[in-house]
This record gives C-alpha cells, structure tokens and sequence, in this order.
C-alpha cells in the first residue's frame, strides 16, 4: 500500500476509535444536543412575545431569527467533547504509545476531528428538528441548505481543531473549562439573540466584529431568506482562519518534546 | 557482538538542567540490557530518545542501523515501547485496545482478532476482556500495556521500569515474559531502580546516575569491579560496638543498628582470626554474619550513595515527584 492509503487506514481506525469512545459514554452527546435545545426553549418562551426590535428582520418570528444562534452554540457545545478527549489521550499516555508506532502520525489528531465533525453535524440536525417541531419555519432551498451546512461543517472544524490544540496544551482536564467557557459565553454577545443594533457602545462594537456574528448572520440568510448583509466571505474567512490557527497549534504541540 | 542498538555521546537538558550528559551504550541482539539508576538519573529520557519520543541535543542513537532523529519511521517499525504509567485508552475494552492495535499495525481482521484473543490469554486478562480498562487494576493496566506492546511482534523492546509498583505475582510474569521473549530472539532495553531486577534478568547493565554512565558490564564483572566482602558484627549495646571498634582499629560503624562491618574475605580462617582480635569483646557480638557483594555494593561503591529509597515513605515520595513532573 502507499503513503496516502496507509494514511487514510490510520485515520480510519482512529475515528472508529473515538466514535467508539463516544458511544461508550454518550452523555457528552446529550448534553451537546440537550443544552441547545434548553436555551432554545428559554430563549422562545422569554423572548418569544417580543415580536418587536428584530431590526431589519423584524419580519420573521423569533424562533426563526434565533435558530442560526443555537446551532453555532450546538457547534460550541460539540467541541467540548474533542478537548476532553485530547486532553485524555495526551494525560493517559497514549499519545507517547501512539507516537512510537510506524503509523501515520496525522491519524492520531485526524481521527478525533473526522469523529467530531460527523457528531456535532448529527447534533446540529437532531436541534434543528426540535427547532421545527417547535415552530421553526426555513426557508431555504436545497441548495442554500447545503451551503448552510457547508458553512456550518467549516465552523466545526475551526472550533475542533482549536478544541484539539487546548486539549493537548491543558495539563489537567480543569485546563480546557476556560477556552469552552469563552466559546459558549461568545455567541450570547454576538447577533444570536439580539441584533449587535439594539446592543449599546462597546458591547454593540464587539458583538458586530467578534467571528460567531457573521457566521450566524450568513446562516440567518441561508435559512430564513433574511440580507445577510454580505457577512458569508467574513464568515468563511473567520472560520479557515480560525481552523489554520487551531490545527498549526495542536500539529507543534503533537511534536513537542514529552518532557517540557 | 553485533549491537542492535548503539549510543554515543549522548546529550540532553531540560532547561539549564543536563539530564544526559555524555552517555555511551550498545546492546547486542536478542540479549537484556538493563538501565540501573535512582530516581532522576535519566533512564526515562534515554528510553525516549531511544524511541523516537524525544529529540537527543547531542550524540547519536542507531536502532537497527537506523538513526533516530534522522528515520524515525524505520526505528518505530522494529520497537515496542512500555513506558512506566500504563498507555491505554481507559474508555475500551481491554479487548478493544488490543484490536486497535492490530488494526494499527494493520494486520487483517480475523488475524488481529486472533492476536488479541492469544495476547488476553496469555496475560490472564481473558475474563476481563470485555470490561473497559478504566475498570483495571493497576497490575491489569500494566499487563494490558504490555499486550499492547506485543501486538505488532516487535523484535526490540523497550521497557521503562515495567516493575515499579507492581505487586509479587505481577512481577514474576513481567520477569518471565521478558526471559520468553529474548528465548525468542527479541532484544530487550529495560530500565529499573531495582538491582535484584537487573541481576536477575540482564545479560549487561550500565549504571547510570546524574546523567553519566558510572560502570558497566555483566551482573559478575560489576560485582567483581568492587572491593570483596565484608563480616557484619551485631552488638547488644553502644558499649560494645565502641570497645570493638578501638580493638580492630576500624571498619564501618553503624549506630542505627548498632553493627560494625569489617572489610573480609568471608573465609573461616579470616573470621577466626578477627574473633580472635576481638579478644573477651566477642562475647558482646550478638550476630556474625558474612555479607558478599551484591549489587547494591556495587552502586555505593560507584555512586557513593544507596541504590533506593527503602521506606515505603521514601517510595511513595518519589512517586509523586514523578507524576508531578510529568
């Protein structure tokens, strides 16, 4: 066999162990689907009522406006799963198993971000069916369905990739509650559930430039028909930036000396 | 000899910290070659540069012919590498873990399902194969790892005090798994604190402490190296230990346990002889007793200090100041 299909072998491998790894304790997965679909119940029954001060979508009924949020916190929830993992495998000793034997090393961090990706793209469509059963009405076609998944699958990766880096970094698995406390407080002062205009001075100013913003800005108009105000090229470019900077991280920190 | 594995000049520091300094090794193929030193000697960071974990700041390392810093890839496919904290995915099965293995090694299902199921047996984990380790005994974890090591039928093995807080049984198969291993024709690179551990198994040892190789050679020529036996006196009281002490004009005096040990060669003759010096005092002597040298000797003699801690305190310190430097 070649390079490449010794890889992709690997890789393989590597995600049925993780999927494996999740399966045995599913609870990280019910709470990447159960916490979304909580605030969404919250966020409707506070907020539904208030039909006004939607700004320019003022058209659309809340839950409508608020189902893109929930979705990139579903994608946030996701990742806490992968840093945990890492954060397992790099304390357990594992990874130094893994780094003696003649395998591919990219499938080691491979296959817990392949993994992540197909779980947290199963949560998303498990929140969105709750979403629908609770009145979330899309407008999209197929075709800016698939862009939105698109979209949101690039937002999985930034977020994962990250997930993977602060997992190898944290000594403890205590280490990793920061970065997910910053990626699940983020969207609330982002355009999840207010729009940034109701919002005042400085807090308005970071919620229209902080990157969860556009990404639900661009999911917002792929879903429900809404200007997005032309947010998808900040949105696409926020998330490979993110991504870049996530996977360059965790490669270095892979290829550390043990002993630093 | 034809050395599988051969260092020279090796170097490295953490910091400002040299914890190699300047080491040498060769290990011939299909024997055991023990790495004896005290806690913080370095035998940790040479296993890791032996197996690719760690980049060496000097010298150079050839596993098999092949350079470690230049072909890490060809050294990871001749070794196995069994650390001293159990490298095992907590969350599978001990099956499962051993089935990830072949399947890394990339042999084929039914292949690997056999390997795992021969791997269980032959560790006593069959009845637990089921149970994820996180459920494990630490005896059982070590055991698991060691399987897990064995997966891919590495011809080199590196074992990194595969003893150290095991229990009596769990020691004994380690010992015999090793023996087994190089009657099969592996080469074995064990390092250990424990001196009967190093006599028992290796064919060469190299004591290390601070980073430098201090001696090396076989268990007999390393006992050999070191001035001979010794006859232990065991007094009643002070008084005793003090009137012999001035009567034999020295030896090494031991107020904690109230003994003096008199340089000897261990013969009759030579104990009748220093009875005799001893005059009336020898009626104060509780206990003659005649020490040869032992490993241990060895390392005090080289190291000028004990082998290892001895009190279960001691050990359970320098347990957490590993785990705390990792």
């Amino acid at each position: 066999m070649t390079t490449l299909a010794f890889a992709v072998r690997d890789s393989a491998t590597m995600t049925r162990r993780s999927f494996r790894q999740v399966l045995r304790y599913p609870a990280t997965l019910v709470t990447s689907v159960g916490v979304p679909v909580l605030l969404l119940l919250l966020f409707v029954g506070v907020f539904g009522a208030l039909k006004a001060g939607l700004g320019a979508g003022s058209h659309i009924s809340y839950i409508d406006y608020v189902m893109p949020g929930i979705i990139v916190m579903t994608v946030a929830y996701g990742s806490s799963g992968t840093a945990l993992a890492l954060n397992r495998d790099s304390t357990e000793g594992i990874i130094g198993r893994f780094r003696t034997m003649a395998i591919s090393p990219a499938s080691v961090l491979t296959g817990h971000v392949v993994s992540a990706l197909v779980r947290t793209l199963i949560s998303v469509a498990l929140v969105i069916a709750v979403g629908i059963g609770l009145g979330f009405r899309p407008t999209g076609d197929a075709g800016r369905w698939l862009a939105a998944a698109g979209v949101t699958a690039l937002l999985v990766l930034a977020l994962t990739w990250l997930a993977v880096a602060v997992g190898l970094a944290a000594k403890v698995a205590e280490g990793t509650t920061g970065f997910l406390l910053i990626i699940q407080l983020l969207p609330f002062v982002s355009s999840a559930f207010v729009p940034p205009g109701q919002m005042s001075g400085p807090v308005r100013w970071f919620a229209a430039h902080q990157p969860f913003t556009p990404v639900i800005d661009t999911l917002r108009g792929l879903l429900t028909g809404t200007p997005d105000g032309g947010t998808a090229l900040v949105a696409v470019a926020w998330c490979a930036g993110l991504a870049l900077v996530g996977y360059l991280w965790a490669r270095a920190l892979f290829r550390r000396d043990l002993n630093r | 000899m034809t050395s599988v594995i051969a260092a020279s000049g090796l170097r490295k520091s953490f910091g400002r910290k040299a914890v190699l300094d300047g080491i040498d090794l060769e290990v011939g193929a299909g024997t055991t070659f023990s790495l004896l030193g005290p806690n913080g000697a370095g035998k940790t960071t040479t296993v890791q540069i032996m197996s690719t974990l760690v980049r060496a700041d000097g010298g150079e390392v050839r596993v098999a012919g092949h350079d470690v810093a230049r072909d890490p890839a060809a050294v990871r496919g001749l070794i196995g590498v069994t650390g001293q904290f159990s490298a095992v995915d907590s969350l599978l099965t001990g099956e499962e873990n051993l089935l990830l293995m072949t399947a890394l090694h990339h042999l084929g299902r039914a292949e690997g399902r056999r390997r795992a199921a021969e791997l269980l047996e032959k560790f006593d984990l069959a009845g637990a194969a089921k149970k994820t380790a996180a459920t494990y005994s630490g005896g059982m974890r070590r055991r698991l790892d060691l399987a897990m090591t064995l997966a891919g039928d590495p011809r080199i093995i590196f074992l990194d005090e595969p003893t150290t807080g095991l229990d009596p049984r769990s020691r004994r198969m380690m010992w015999q798994t090793v023996r087994e291993l190089v009657a099969g024709g592996v080469t074995i690179f064990l390092t250990t604190q424990q001196l009967d551990e190093a006599d028992a198994l290796a064919d060469r040892i190299a004591v290390l402490d601070h980073g430098k190789v201090v001696a090396a050679g076989s268990p007999e020529e390393l006992k050999r190296s070191i001035p001979g036996a010794h006859v232990r006196l065991r007094f009643a009281g002070l008084t005793g230990l003090d009137v012999a002490e001035r009567a034999l004009g020295g030896g090494f005096r031991h107020e904690d346990t109230l003994t003096l040990e008199v340089p000897s060669d261990g013969g009759a003759t030579a104990v009748r002889e220093l009875l005799n010096r001893l005059g009336d005092t020898a009626d104060e002597v509780e206990q003659v007793s005649v020490h040869t040298p032992d490993l241990d000797d060895v390392f005090f003699a080289l190291t000028g200090r004990p082998s290892a801690p001895t009190t279960t305190a001691d050990a359970a310190q320098t347990t957490t100041e590993k785990e705390n430097a990792r």
